[in-house]
């Protein structure tokens, strides 16, 4: 843990700028300051004060965009726009590190050509993270996986194992798969309904909604 | 600078065989992803039939593809982020699985279309030397500045001080 890390993820402790924040992410795109004041009940200077210091300590990143339908002369100067930041930070007290030991694990994994025996400890782990009858949406919301609803799938919008993702990502994407279809045997439903259905800067895995069974 | 791959695979069985059939039916689809996907600049086809694996005389048994992208970033997402990974991951129900590598990327400059055997000899250079600035992976990646402009053939290339390994 940096004290960088540290200091960024304190900025979250006002409640109004983490509305504002958690409000950003919840929508994979651009948000104006207009639509974040709304959303969250302030107002607009306001907004814009937590969304310029969500930028400056780099959980947000800031850009210019037209947020209206009209282009050309005439169409009014570019809104400043907010989206959520590439970085990740970790704080943990005492300081942990669980990320190195799981980076060289999945080396072993991959060195050792193990990914079956892989994929079927994940799907008993998965397994064990939800109990019966659990509602599918909060248990992966509440493991960070911020699911969202699309065209009659369930999406995720981020990887909770990114960076494992982007060093070995067949193993790894292999993996939470299996994992989220153990999730679904422990809530007790179709562990088919989880397939790989993977798309830039999102995570991997989506889940039907219409088959409920 | 674009970046060119070949993945070279050994076959569990002849390509018109039953065992292979589900592999040859994901070709149409998975060229398609491929050849729309944003940063695709081209790749090696045989014909227009989108079910034709590419000729060549490295044995019948080696499905080769071979293709040019405008960035790490879009290789990576068309393998590892589209309808292209769920074929991926059931590799191994077609093609053997081997221990050296079967995947080789290099820099080439842009409008350059490099030839098969080229293709050929940096996997074999991978092979002998591992990931180097003129034949390297995703997991070993060099930068463009790492492999020179003249399509990694200039002298410093060559030298590993010139090397920039990305993390």
């Amino acid at each position: 843990m940096s004290s960088d890390d540290l200091g960024a993820v304190a900025t979250l402790h006002d409640p109004v700028r983490r509305a504002v924040y958690e409000y950003v992410i919840s929508r994979g795109r651009e948000v104006g300051r207009n639509e974040a004041a709304e959303a969250v009940g302030v107002q607009r200077t306001l907004a814009a004060f937590h969304l310029d210091k969500l930028v400056e300590v780099g959980l947000l990143e800031a850009g210019f965009k037209r947020l209206g339908e009209k282009t050309g002369p005439g169409s009014g100067r570019p809104a400043k726009v907010y989206r959520r930041a590439a970085g990740e930070w970790q704080v943990s007290v005492p300081a942990r590190d669980y990320r190195t030991l799981a980076l060289v694990l999945a080396e072993v994994v991959d060195l050792l050509g193990g990914d079956e025996r892989a994929e079927e400890a994940a799907r008993k782990a998965g397994g064990r993270l939800a109990g019966r009858g659990d509602d599918l949406g909060e248990t992966l919301r509440r493991r960070g996986y911020e699911p969202y609803e699309e065209d009659g799938s369930l999406r995720l919008r981020n990887c909770p194992f990114h960076v494992l993702s982007e060093e070995h990502p067949l193993l790894v994407c292999s993996m939470n798969l299996a994992l989220c279809q153990g999730l679904l045997e422990g809530i007790g439903t179709d562990p088919a309904r989880a397939r790989l259905d993977p798309r830039p800067g999102e995570c991997c895995v989506s889940f039907s909604i219409n088959n409920e069974n | 600078m674009h970046l060119a791959q070949l993945n070279a695979a050994r076959l569990r069985a002849p390509l018109d065989s039953p065992e292979i059939a589900e592999f040859v039916d994901l070709l149409e689809p998975i060229n398609k992803v491929s050849d729309e996907a944003p940063g695709f600049v081209w790749r090696l086809k045989e014909s227009e039939d989108p079910r034709e694996t590419v000729h060549h005389d490295y044995g019948d048994d080696l499905v080769i593809n071979f293709s040019v992208w405008e960035s790490r970033q879009a290789l990576w997402n068309f393998v590892y982020r589209s309808a292209h990974l769920p074929v991926l991951q059931r590799r191994r129900e077609w093609f053997l699985h081997i221990a050296e590598p079967y995947s080789v990327m290099w820099w080439i400059p842009e409008g350059y279309i490099p030839s098969l055997a080229e293709g050929m000899e940096r996997l074999e250079l991978l092979r002998r030397e591992g990931p180097t600035p003129e034949a390297f992976t995703f997991k070993d990646f060099y930068e463009a500045e790492a492999a020179g402009s003249a399509g990694g053939s200039s002298e410093a290339a060559s030298l590993p001080a010139a090397a920039e390994v990305r993390k």
